[in-house]
């Protein structure tokens, strides 16, 4: 079974963010990007199955852009068998990234890997789009993956833990919401060695016309409800917490 | 919270069709299901407004108060993601309503982007505000964990909607609807399911806790969890956390609060190093009382909590402990 992993980078969120002089998207000239959390996931739950001998090859995919070539590598030093990166191709909006990814995987692959959604995907999820340009299935939210001969069993999980086992037939997207184990670390020297000694491929597709979308008016931090009644100290917290029955 | 805001009914607000896709679970719909409902009537403005169930859930149609149309595909009752969407394309096909509302759910998330795709129209995320403005509809999501709303427009859309953005009890009320039994093919079968999977038995069942200390991504390490842990104790707390700490093992799934947690209610919250993405504030807005503690004095978790603090979590802690004995 060959797995294809696809990796976003999306805004950090531990970073402040700030709205453009357009008044409509974030300003990303000083925005730190990071892998999309749940993509990491993917990896980690692709790489795994591999490691229990259900999966020949992971390749990590990208589309061109802040930061990606770290990513990539950063993705081999975890495991992936090779990386590549998508260039020459601009998009924005989760349809217009699931056609370029929908083009770059074409049939190679019997199961594709991302993370169920990214803090940015404004216009539906990228993965489940995909599936439906490929049309193959789709499940999402899964957080465990059994591999098969032609199928996969999976976990999708619903809300307090419930969860629904599904066989998938191949090929088939996922939706990674949790790997079976919390995503492994790279050290910085085995991504440095591997930088040295890997090469990440390159697809060249041409950009995509989006034509299919909604119009942003406006984007704006949330308005302060002034909800909160800041505290000054320790001991007013001790003493609210007395106050409500607790302590 | 931000108010919900009112639709008017003025002049040039157009009639609309809205169908929205019911979820159920276990023979029960979904509080989302009645929460899209209820939104779905005022931004009809005397149009339309149709419901799709699945299975068995026809014979509850009832409930569905505020639909004039029950539109019912048959199928298992259990949820599939290809059977599902197969059945529901067929029927917004024939339909075709002005604006289709999905849940920013579990279930959800398998049918509205593939649906969007499938009909060409526009999906809108994670919103939880959506108004008819006359000639198309406007929608507000909350992007970025809830650190950015973004308003939208569309004439026509699939949007998928939060729980909690609109009144369950709207969705209840109204008149009777009528039940249309539809014939729907249910997909080409490559996806099986195969059982439900019932939630490990828990120690503690949090949703029955009176006081509960959550700690979020802000802990930063697995062995300082036990530091939150001896607060838990020290306050006569229950602890929880949300999802990122369950992703990472460092908690059991049994602790979770929110959209793939649980809902809880209970006397005082504490939110420990939260910042309150809207998945989490779903689970634990209606806490009678609310104390956040964050170091980023713009995190959304103090547009929910009653009282806040802009300190480190450890050294609330430690002081806390200190104070305390």
């Amino acid at each position: 079974m060959k797995i294809a992993v696809l990796l976003k980078q999306v805004p950090d969120l531990a970073e402040e963010l700030e709205v453009d002089d357009s008044g409509k998207a974030l300003d990303t000239e000083y925005i730190k990007f990071r892998l999309n959390e749940y993509d990491e996931h993917a990896l980690e739950e692709a790489v795994s199955l591999k490691e229990a001998g259900q999966a020949s090859e992971v390749a990590a995919i990208a589309l061109d852009g802040e930061e990606v070539d770290k990513a990539l590598f950063t993705a081999m030093a975890k495991g992936a068998d090779k990386a590549i990166k998508i260039i020459g191709a601009e998009a924005e909006g989760s349809r217009a990234v699931a056609s370029l990814f929908a083009e770059a995987v074409g049939t190679e692959y019997d199961l594709i890997m991302t993370g169920v959604q990214s803090v940015d995907d404004r216009e539906g999820m990228m993965g489940p789009m995909l599936s439906s340009m490929l049309k193959v299935p789709c499940v999402s939210v899964v957080t465990r993956v059994e591999g098969g001969d032609s199928s996969i069993t999976v976990h999708k999980e619903y809300f307090g833990g419930l969860m629904s086992a599904f066989d998938v037939q191949m090929p088939a997207v996922l939706g990674i919401q949790a790997a079976r184990q919390t995503p492994r670390y790279a050290p910085v020297s085995k991504v440095r060695q591997i930088q040295e000694s890997a090469s990440i491929e390159e697809i060249s597709l041409n950009g995509v016309s989006d034509t299919v979308k909604s119009e942003v008016t406006s984007m704006a931090p949330p308005t302060k409800t002034g909800g909160a009644k800041m505290l000054g100290s320790v001991d007013e917290l001790v003493e609210l917490l007395k106050e409500k029955g607790v302590a | 919270m931000h108010e919900k805001k009112q639709i008017h009914t003025e002049k040039g607000l157009t009639m609309a069709n809205v169908l929205v896709i019911t979820e159920h679970m276990k023979g029960e719909f979904q509080d989302i299901s009645f929460e899209m409902l209820g939104q779905a009537r005022k931004l009809a403005a005397g149009g339309s407004c149709s419901a799709i169930v699945y299975g068995s859930m026809k014979d509850h149609s009832s409930e569905l108060g505020a639909a004039d149309r029950v539109l019912s595909l048959g199928g298992s009752d259990d949820f599939n993601p290809e059977a599902y969407f197969s059945a529901a394309l067929q029927v917004i096909q024939s339909e075709s309503p002005d604006l289709v509302l999905v849940g920013s759910t579990s279930m959800g998330m398998d049918l509205a982007p593939v649906l969007g795709v499938s009909l060409d129209l526009p999906v809108i995320s994670y919103c939880s505000g959506i108004e008819n403005s006359g000639d198309s509809f406007e929608f507000k999501s909350q992007l970025y964990g809830g650190k950015m709303e973004v308003n939208s427009t569309a004439p026509k859309a699939v949007a998928m909607v939060l729980a909690g953005s609109f009144s369950a009890d709207e969705g209840k009320s109204g008149g009777s609807a009528s039940v249309e039994e539809v014939s729907a093919d249910f997909g080409a079968g490559r996806v099986k399911f195969k059982e439900l999977i019932e939630p490990e038995a828990a120690d503690v069942d949090i949703t029955q806790s009176d006081i509960l200390v959550a700690v979020g991504r802000g802990i930063g390490n697995k062995d300082d969890i036990e530091v939150v842990q001896e607060l838990a104790e020290n306050l006569k707390a229950d602890l929880a956390c949300s999802r990122p700490i369950v992703d990472a093992g460092w908690l059991p799934k049994s602790c979770q609060v929110g959209k793939s947690g649980l809902k809880v209610n209970p006397k005082v919250y504490i939110a420990l190093g939260i910042s309150g993405a809207p998945e989490h504030l779903e689970g634990m807005k209606s806490s009678s009382t609310i104390i956040a503690i964050n170091t980023d004095k713009n995190a959304p978790i103090f547009d929910v909590a009653h009282y806040g603090m802009t300190e480190d979590l450890f050294d609330i802690c430690e002081e806390l402990e200190n104070s305390l004995s």
